[in-house]
């Protein structure tokens, strides 16, 4: 499903590539971690899936295709089978549970018939019954998670990114979070996680790939957090 | 396509930076309207210029008995003889392509046609005869042929009828410098405005425009509620100035006339021109601003 091949990526005016001849193999309906200290290199794993960079060197494939041979216009039809949670939400402030969620299929032209059936079903799967007429600022830090991850996940994308989701939430609230982003990866979809949270990585038992200096310094199946340390 | 989220997104940007929208609708009004006049005098001109294309372009006064000039008190009124040997000059001529006798009944008639409200102070008897002389070409030969009748026994005064038309060019065609120079101006203005109202429009909306890219929503999608946003601006801009147009055209254009001896009204067809000319204009400029300006600030 996604496929970096020798990728290594150098920013302008920037000596240390952020990765270095990274090669790995996500499989389709995976359950990744990308563990590692900030500056590891995560984030650019995931901005480079996404085409909003792109590799130095090496090759990347994603759903089937060579970015590199993706053109500028076809990015948009990638990013549909992409989806993406952050640390921050960024769910628009003027809108409630259901417009948010809503608004990802209006801007890819989805009919209103499809939006109607669709939303109440994803709102239902991570547990907002009840909650789509709030306003993002009557939620809790993990119901606002939970609206993104809806958002995300609104429109069946194959892969779904998530960015350091529980940062910005409890751990008791993050336990939650990680079973709704369990369930959608149940459905066949394959998650990405990035994350500092060694609660979450150590108690889930799924893949563990940590990066260093740009580098992958550990690949292990039903890995913990901390074993290289 | 969904009309009514691209109108709403349109309606919500137009809202949020009402200022920078009236801003940019008053100068696209203004400058679409100055160039609109610009265009109105070029039209006047032209049509004036054809009008008196065919027509007389030379008149040559007899001396009545009224005649006031040194050369008529001098020799009496002209008398048949001399009329008709200025008649045969003037034919024998090779610019001249016709010369008419107007007698002073038939000149009093016209005159009555022309100026009803000044009848009463005009006598039948004060105006003159005249010979109306048809020229090949205006602009060259009018001198020529006034060298050779000018001072001729019975002749009061040649008139030259296209130094009067060369004034009024002369005054339209500085007023249509002046105004396309200003309408140049404000023209940039719009366009430095159309580009900073879609810059703070996309400003405003990050959020969503990076949402949107984030979900896959195709450049078109994202870019086409600021270039909606930018064009609307820009109709309600070109409706202001249509407005202004037709007030230019009846208030000053059509009442210009009265002071020069014609009278040629641009049509309602010419200033339906001129208004649909500056609305593909107006479309062009914000349309193709908002375009290039999204370019730079929505990039993938």
């Amino acid at each position: 499903m996604i496929h970096f091949d020798n990728v290594t990526k150098t920013y302008p005016n920037q000596s240390r590539p952020a990765l270095e001849n990274v090669t790995l193999d996500v499989e389709k309906g995976e359950f990744v971690f990308l563990v590692g200290p900030s500056g590891s290199g995560k984030s650019t794993f995931l901005r480079l899936v996404l085409k909003e960079e792109r590799p130095t060197e090496g090759r990347i494939h994603v759903a089937g295709r060579d970015l590199a041979r993706l053109t500028n216009w076809k990015v948009p039809y990638l990013r549909r089978r992409i989806g993406c949670v952050f640390q921050d939400f960024r769910l628009l402030p003027s809108k409630n549970v259901y417009q948010n969620i809503a608004f990802a299929l209006e801007v890819i032209g989805k009919p209103r018939r499809f939006i109607r059936k669709v939303v109440p079903e994803v709102i239902d799967l991570v547990g907002l019954e009840g909650k789509r007429d709030r306003m993002p600022d009557e939620l809790s830090g993990g119901e606002q998670q939970r609206v993104a991850m809806a958002r995300a996940f609104v429109n069946r994308p194959m892969i779904l990114l998530a960015d350091e989701p529980t940062g910005n939430i409890d751990p008791a609230t993050s336990i939650g979070i990680m079973k709704v982003l369990d369930r959608i990866n149940r459905t066949g979809t394959t998650v990405v996680m990035a994350t500092h949270d060694a609660a979450i990585v150590d108690s889930m038992r799924k893949r563990v790939i940590e990066l260093e200096y740009g580098k992958v310094v550990r690949d292990q199946s039903r890995g913990v957090y901390g074993q290289a340390y | 396509m969904r009309a009514q989220f691209v109108f709403s997104e349109v309606w919500i940007g137009l809202k949020r930076n009402l200022t920078m929208t009236i801003a940019l609708v008053v100068v696209v009004a203004i400058s679409l309207s100055l160039l609109g006049t610009g265009l109105l005098f070029v039209k006047q001109v032209d049509q004036t210029r054809s009008f008196w294309q065919g027509r007389v372009q030379l008149s040559v006064y007899l001396c009545t008995k009224l005649s006031a000039s040194p050369q008529c008190t001098r020799n009496g009124p002209a008398t048949p003889a001399e009329m008709a040997s200025i008649h045969q000059t003037l034919a024998a001529l090779p610019q001249v392509t016709s010369v008419i006798y107007v007698s002073q009944a038939a000149a009093y008639a016209q005159f009555k046609s022309e100026f009803p409200s000044m009848v009463s102070t005009v006598s039948p008897s004060e105006i003159p005869n005249s010979f109306e002389v048809k020229l090949k070409n205006a602009q060259t030969d009018s001198s020529i042929v006034e060298a050779n009748v000018d001072g001729v026994p019975g002749v009061d005064q040649v008139v030259d009828n296209s130094a009067i038309l060369n004034k009024f060019y002369k005054l339209l065609g500085g007023a249509r410098n002046a105004v396309v120079v200003i309408a140049i101006v404000l023209i940039i203005a719009a366009i430095l405005l159309v580009a900073n109202t879609i810059r703070l429009s996309a400003f405003n909306r990050r959020r969503e425009t990076s949402i949107m890219r984030l979900v896959g929503a195709s450049n078109f999608y994202v870019q086409l509620p600021f270039l909606v946003e930018g064009v609307i601006a820009g109709m309600f801009g070109w409706l202001v100035a249509s407005a202004l147009l037709v007030a230019v055209k009846s208030l000053w254009l059509d009442t210009l006339q009265q002071y020069f001896p014609f009278n040629v009204q641009l049509t309602s067809t010419d200033l339906i021109e001129v208004i649909a000319l500056v609305m593909i204009l107006g479309v062009l400029l914000t349309g193709a601003t908002s375009f290039l300006t999204l370019r730079r600030y929505l990039r993938v």
